[in-house]
């Protein structure tokens, strides 16, 4: 099956700058797929792009096997985009916003209304739908942006800073939504942030962008692998061991170093890679010794990022 | 073409333009006093003045009655002084000021639908919708220029009210509108509706808030006061032939505006004004 989205070399130009250079990856239906990087990395252009709003000056974008460069209304149909701030008509009120928006993305018209009440429902703004948004709280309207996005039920989604501005509490609350979105509806999403926990806790696979390129693709387990290899385990026991295991562990293939303290019931090994983690288990368990936990150590998406971009720096 | 579209489209800016009160309290104050106020003072003026003072003020509009075109003197041959007065004031000194109108409604609506919603930050929203670039500009090309027609008719419709109620003790007749007034209404004001619009957009491509393009395009109304300029000297009075020859210009000069506007309005464009 042909992937959702599927971008080859793209490169876009303002003037001198290369806001886009050469970017190429895919997404597969249904996955949450993360853009990261600071402010100025491309990942707003980057949407644009894809929704036909900004031609590019070179490469290739499908979007649902379209062409948003020439096919761009048809591309739009498809996709629900909630962009960096709010953008809501603040002198109308949420229902008029959604009504409006449900029209522009060809809702008919005898289905509009059951829409636009189903999503001030899932979205929590029934009782205040009739409001001007002016009056809203700033989590309020963010559930309304993206109200407004999904009014149409698209099957590609585009959050750019869904977050952004948020207090913890509203954050978490959107962070919910977009999770439950995600994994429910087979919906397609792709999320532009800065917010790594966020990426971290939503996101199948990242792209980690810096000035218009990308550093790296994956997901969070595969761009660890790549980075650091070698791993860390760390190994509880029952009781203190009854022996020293740290020269028995070294002579064991693809064994780095092991660390331990004294009559410590816990030991952390370095191994080449995590295929090699059975067979080291296993070699304790013949030592006689009773393992109460294995614990491979993981990084975080912060790890990977700020090494990426301590890298590119 | 997605008519449904535009409409909403229209419907909106029409909606949120209601709300901008600092814009409209001029606006409507505006065909209030052009529709009532005056045409009652004018009305009302013989019975408070001598006829001799009116004489007086009248040797200078019988100069200028000297530059109408035939058909029009003879309309106000077998007048009594008065109903002269009544007649040159009402009809034709008063007559370009209707045309501020369609032009300040156009401009007003298209400044907050165009600057308005870049200042507001609601423009990107909108361009992320099937929603076509032409559409997208007629749909807001019409929330300015069907209000300013509409509401340019009634207080037309308001004004034709108020002069035969006010001057009948004068006239003991319906005499209002005459003839010119006809191609005024439904040639010249539509295309003056559309000439604040097209001028309003391609305004706003090149200024960042509702209130300067706003204060830009009402700088149009020097066209309407060299049509009043015109009329009071008698240089160019709007009779059928003139306000129909003027309209045509009008509409050429709009048709090229619109042309010039909606070949630059592109969402790549506007998206990098945002």
């Amino acid at each position: 099956m042909n992937p959702i989205v599927d971008v080859k070399n793209l490169e876009r130009t303002f003037g001198d700058r290369k806001a886009l250079d050469g970017l190429t990856f895919h997404v597969e239906q249904g996955e949450v797929f993360g853009l990261l990087g600071p402010n100025g990395a491309g990942k707003t252009t980057t949407v644009r792009l894809l929704n036909g709003i900004l031609p590019p000056s070179a490469g290739s974008v499908r979007i649902f096997d379209l062409d948003p460069a020439t096919q761009g209304e048809s591309v739009r149909r498809k996709t629900g985009v909630l962009t960096e701030t709010p953008a809501l008509y603040e002198r109308l009120s949420a229902r008029e916003n959604l009504e409006f928006f449900g029209t522009l993305h060809e809702i008919p018209q005898t289905e509009i209304n059951s829409r636009v009440n189903e999503m001030l429902d899932f979205f929590g703004l029934t009782l205040r739908a009739t409001d001007k948004v002016e009056t809203y709280s700033k989590g309020m309207k963010q559930r309304l942006a993206l109200a407004r996005a999904l009014v149409h039920k698209p099957p590609l989604l585009f959050l750019d800073e869904p977050t952004s501005g948020l207090d913890p509490e509203a954050a978490q609350q959107v962070d919910d939504l977009i999770a439950n979105l995600g994994r429910t509806d087979e919906q397609t999403v792709i999320l532009a942030t800065h917010n790594l926990l966020e990426a971290q806790r939503l996101c199948d696979r990242v792209a980690i962008m810096n000035k218009g390129k990308i550093l790296a693709l994956g997901s969070l387990h595969e761009l660890s692998q790549k980075l650091w290899p070698a791993t860390w385990v760390d190994i509880e026991f029952h009781s203190s061991p009854k022996i020293d295991l740290t020269e028995t562990l070294k002579s064991q293939r693809g064994v780095i170093q092991v660390t331990t303290e004294a009559r410590s019931k816990a030991l952390s090994v370095q191994v080449e890679n995590e295929a090699i983690i059975p067979a080291i288990v296993q070699h304790l368990v013949e030592c006689g010794e009773s393992i109460l936990r294995v614990n491979p150590r993981d990084y975080t998406l912060e790890d990977i990022y700020f090494a990426l971009q301590a890298g590119e720096a | 073409m997605n008519w449904r579209s535009i409409w909403a489209i229209a419907r909106k800016d029409w909606k949120e333009v209601r709300q901008n009160k600092a814009a409209w309290g001029p606006a409507i104050a505006m065909p209030l006093i052009f529709a009532i106020v005056l045409p009652t003072l004018f009305s009302s003026v013989p019975r408070f003045i001598p006829a001799e003072d009116l004489q007086r003020e009248l040797g200078d509009i019988e100069f200028l009655m000297k530059n109408l075109p035939p058909a029009m003197r003879m309309i106000f041959d077998g007048l009594k002084l008065e109903q002269m007065f009544v007649l040159y004031m009402t009809a034709f000194l008063l007559a370009p000021l209707f045309l501020i109108m369609p032009l300040m409604f156009s401009s007003v609506v298209g400044a907050d639908s165009f600057v308005g919603e870049r200042e507001r930050k609601t423009m990107e929203a909108l361009l992320y919708t099937p929603t076509s670039d032409v559409e997208l500009f007629l749909g807001k090309v019409l929330a300015a220029v069907i209000p300013a027609i509409a509401l340019s008719w009634l207080t037309y419709l308001v004004y034709i009210i108020t002069v035969n109620v006010t001057s009948f003790w004068l006239f003991n007749r319906v005499w209002f509108p005459l003839s010119t007034w006809w191609p005024m209404m439904f040639w010249l004001t539509p295309a003056f509706a559309l000439l604040g619009i097209s001028a309003t957009v391609m305004i706003s491509s090149r200024v960042k808030t509702f209130m300067e393009a706003y204060q830009l395009s009402a700088s149009l109304v020097v066209l309407v006061l060299a049509l009043i300029v015109g009329q009071v000297t008698g240089v160019m009075v709007l009779g059928v032939g003139t306000v129909m020859l003027i309209g045509t210009l009008i509409w050429i000069v709009d048709a090229i505006l619109i042309y010039l506007s909606v070949r630059n309005f592109k969402r790549s464009t506007l998206i990098a004004k945002l």
